[in-house]
């Protein structure tokens, strides 16, 4: 029941720190809330726009929730991200017929395969070298980032593009077409839906989700029963490369069709919060991919309006986390005042 | 004169379950009480509400004729009540001065600290290494820990849950040396025990729970066992059936001079380990904890896997070198000595840590988890081996000890073996159900099994096996058979070895 309750209340607290934050800086709080998570939803833009970042926040939640359930912690789900982002696009640029109806197919494979391929390293170095993987997967998304940076001021960049560092843009075979081109919504979102299913299968009725909780929750239980340290890891690490590089592949061959320096928002690293907001569960997930969907609305939404700062999203955001971690820790814990002793 | 304790119609209850029912009882300074039940009878509820870890619902708690309105376990300790708790409540990554130390109040100084455990713990005649790190103590000794740590505080009254569960005749000898010795000095002491001939030896009254209830009271020393007992189990106590073994011509286990290096330094090396355990026998290890048991037991149950493959076999087949899920499939099934966090995944309900061991029956088809057949599977199991618990959602954290470990024991039977081994089988196991346990493991003995039981309680053993092994300082002796030998014999293996003086013996010695 608390563990329903904890992203509740860490919302609430979230808000009212927010509203004492927008009075502070001298806009009626009130007004801003509105603006920031009312105003964006209440029109259909709004809501394709919701839909779209949410999509890959819940994506990349649920691979990494995979991994989290077991305490293999992948930090880096922003550099698998933009590894998948870059094999995808290598895929739709280069393949040798760029009307293949194939193609979208492919690139969510390259995707996918390319996402697993950077999470496949700190599999590797923790399985075999006990090396932590929190530190490698977090150092391997500036690996990523230097990558896709040298790819689109270097050898992949556009040559009609005016020099700007960015990419052709992708053919339309290799597109997600819109479902309404007024809008930017488009089926990559099924992709997600697939996704959640697959989480709430893996997680809630297969063995190997029950083998991996075991993991987490009792290391020495499953060395008792045999069930071997490694292939949690793995599991765990791929399973989040591979969501993330989807998401990455999504982003390419739908809003942004080509690629550039900047292809994320943070999706990867805000994922991590929408995980922990979801409990870890497929439709908890859900409901925090929404959640934070909308932070990043907002937070567009009231530079735009009110000319207050971008970074207030990533202000909201920690201050969520913040609160979820801490109502977390007064769940489970409770402070005392101990007796003074001489 | 005043009662050190009493206790006045406490009732407590948790969701399914009646833990206390109009429980009174009264306890007088430098008395030796005795707190006698069945697992489930609301013996360790009782405690924790007489130490505050827990609140009754109603009735009331008077210390020297004081009433106790709330309190908790700080308030407790300052009233002088000290408790040892039959699953510890250490720190396993500090050393045992450090865990002392978080104990107490106020500025420490850990040199005069470790000198004052020192002797304390010499001078109650359990010695213990202050500077060692607890997750290299065994179970007994971190008893230890927790009993000095409690002495420290110059306890006026202490409880022990289970205290002697874990050590070897003579060591129960000197606890009880040093009980009476603190009774003497006006320490009250609230015992809990399933040994009747203890209680008998020790302790000046007892109160008899069943169901949450007193269902009497008795001056054990002028009672008989069989009385005691009855008023505990309610009905006439189950008698053994150990019927002649029949070994099968071939072992089922065999070791071969298997050698390991310790896991840690503080650990025990393995030195040329050779015995072989057929179907149809039951073979005993004893030993006094600490002594190798924890790395052969790692080392048979393939938790740790070895480099010669052929140092360990099973059904003929070299399996050193498998890992646990391996050697399962040959049809080994495993009782390890800690149930919560090994045996069992304590936040898990009762069906899921069915299937920790018991998804090759059938519970896993197709790579999903049937959850019908896992449920199925644990109701057996709570109904076999009569596990009081709230179904098969209960929590595995949720349940006694004793429960948690009638469980365990029943869900590895019920994968039938050919090999089983077993740690530690009635730890902390009440008499009905500790009997049952061995009747269970005799019978399945009988049916073909090979059954291999590391014990520390010298009377199990003594009761059930065919033939005994005793591991001191990581060597085995060669089998006795049971009918040609007797406890001084085995006492003598299992210490006289551990004469030899080295620093980390200091621990070891009893």
């Amino acid at each position: 029941m608390m563990r329903v309750a904890a992203p509740v209340i860490a919302v609430v607290l979230t808000l009212a720190v927010g509203s004492a934050l927008f009075a502070a800086l001298g806009y009626d709080p009130l007004a801003t809330l509105h603006a920031f998570f009312v105003a964006p939803l209440s029109s259909v833009n709004g809501l394709s726009e919701w839909l779209l970042k949410a999509s890959p926040l819940i994506l990349i939640a649920c691979g990494l929730a995979v991994g989290f359930r077991a305490n293999v912690w992948n930090i880096g789900a922003e550099g698998q991200l933009i590894a998948g982002a870059i094999a995808a696009c290598g895929v739709g640029l280069f393949y040798p017929n760029p009307e293949s109806p194939m193609l979208l197919a492919l690139m969510v494979l390259a995707g996918a395969l390319a996402g697993m391929a950077w999470a496949a390293i700190p599999a590797f170095l923790r399985a075999r070298m006990n090396t932590n993987e929190i530190l490698v997967t977090l150092m391997l998304t500036y690996v990523a980032t230097l990558l896709l940076s040298w790819l689109v001021h270097g050898p992949w960049r556009d040559p009609a593009g005016f020099n700007y560092p960015q990419t052709a843009l992708l053919p339309a075979a290799a597109m997600f077409e819109p479902f309404d081109y007024a809008y930017r919504l488009n089926p990559s979102i099924f992709l997600t839906v697939v996704a959640v299913f697959l989480m709430w299968l893996f997680a809630d009725r297969s063995f190997m989700g029950y083998k991996m909780s075991v993991s987490g929750a009792a290391p020495l239980a499953a060395r008792y029963a045999g069930f071997r340290e490694s292939s949690a890891v793995w599991i765990g690490l791929l399973a989040g490369g591979a969501a993330a590089g989807i998401a990455g592949m999504a982003e390419v061959a739908g809003p942004l069709g080509q690629l550039s320096p900047q292809i994320s928002p943070g999706y990867g690293f805000a994922a991590i919060i929408v995980a922990f907001l979801g409990r870890l569960n497929a439709f908890g997930i859900v409901l925090g991919g929404l959640l934070m969907s909308l932070l990043f609305l907002g937070g567009e939404a009231i530079q735009m309006n009110l000319g207050l700062p971008s970074a207030l999203t990533r202000i909201f955001q920690g201050i969520l986390l913040f609160f979820l971690l801490a109502t977390d820790f007064f769940i489970f814990y409770r402070l005392r005042r101990l007796p003074e002793h001489a | 004169m005043i009662p050190r304790l009493e206790l006045r119609n406490i009732c407590k209850s948790y969701p399914g379950v009646v833990a206390n029912d109009d429980i009174s009882l009264s306890i007088m300074p430098g008395e030796i009480h005795a707190v006698l039940g069945e697992n489930g009878a609301g013996k360790s509820t009782l405690m924790k509400i007489i130490y505050g870890a827990a609140q009754a619902d109603s009735g009331e708690i008077y210390c020297d004729g004081r009433l106790i309105a709330a309190h908790d376990p700080a308030s407790s300790r300052a009233l002088g009540i000290e408790m040892v708790y039959q699953h510890f409540a250490l720190f396993e990554s500090v050393t045992v001065v450090e865990n002392i130390a978080l104990s107490l109040p106020g500025r420490f100084d850990l040199d005069a600290l470790a000198a004052q455990i020192t002797d304390l713990s010499q001078r109650y005649g359990m010695p213990i290494d202050p500077r060692r790190r607890v997750h290299d103590l065994s179970v007994g000794e971190r008893q230890r820990v927790e009993i000095v740590r409690c002495l420290l505080r110059s306890p006026k009254l202490l409880i022990l849950d289970e205290p002697t569960s874990v050590l070897t005749p003579q060591a129960v000898v000197k606890l009880f040396e040093t009980l009476r010795q603190l009774a003497a000095e006006g320490c009250s002491i609230v015992y809990i025990s399933h040994k009747l001939d203890e209680v008998q030896e020790l302790c000046d009254s007892a109160t008899v729970l069943r169901n949450g209830r007193v269902t009497g009271t008795a001056k054990p020393k002028q009672t008989t066992s069989l009385e005691l007992a009855r008023m505990m189990v309610g009905s006439q106590l189950p008698e053994m059936h150990v019927s002649p073994a029949m070994p099968g011509e071939t072992p089922v286990l065999e070791v071969r001079g298997l050698t390991a290096a310790p896991r840690d330094r503080y650990g025990v090396a393995l030195e040329g380990v050779s015995f072989a355990v057929h179907g149809g026998e039951i073979v005993g290890l004893a030993g006094i904890s600490g002594n190798g048991q924890a790395e052969l037991v790692a080392l048979l149950s393939g938790e740790r896997t070895h480099a010669d493959p052929d140092a360990i076999r099973i059904g003929g087949k070299p399996s050193a070198h498998l890992g646990a899920g391996q050697r399962r499939r040959l049809g080994m099934a495993f009782v390890p000595e800690e149930r919560l966090g090994r045996g069992a995944v304590p936040p898990h309900a009762l069906w899921q840590n069915a299937v920790l061991t018991g998804h090759r029956t059938g519970i896993v088809r197709n790579g999903l988890v049937d959850r019908g057949k896992a449920a199925a599977f644990a109701k057996g199991v709570i109904d076999r081996f009569k596990v009081k618990a709230n179904g098969p959602q209960a929590s595995a954290q949720s349940l006694s000890g004793g429960n948690l470990q009638k469980f365990i024991v029943g869900r590895e039977i019920a994968l039938a073996p050919k090999l089983f081994l077993v740690s530690q089988p009635t730890w902390g196991v009440d008499v009905g159900a500790a009997a049952f346990i061995r009747q269970t493991l005799v019978d399945l003995s009988r049916a073909g099994a090979a059954v291999l039981v590391v014990s520390e309680e010298l009377d199990e053993l003594f009761e059930i096996c065919d033939r005994l092994l005793v591991i001191c300082q990581g060597k085995v002796s060669p089998p006795l058979i049971r009918r040609q030998t007797n406890r001084e014999e085995v006492g003598l293996l299992m210490t006289n070895r551990a004469s030899g003086t080295k620093g980390k013996d200091l621990a070891l010695q009893d």
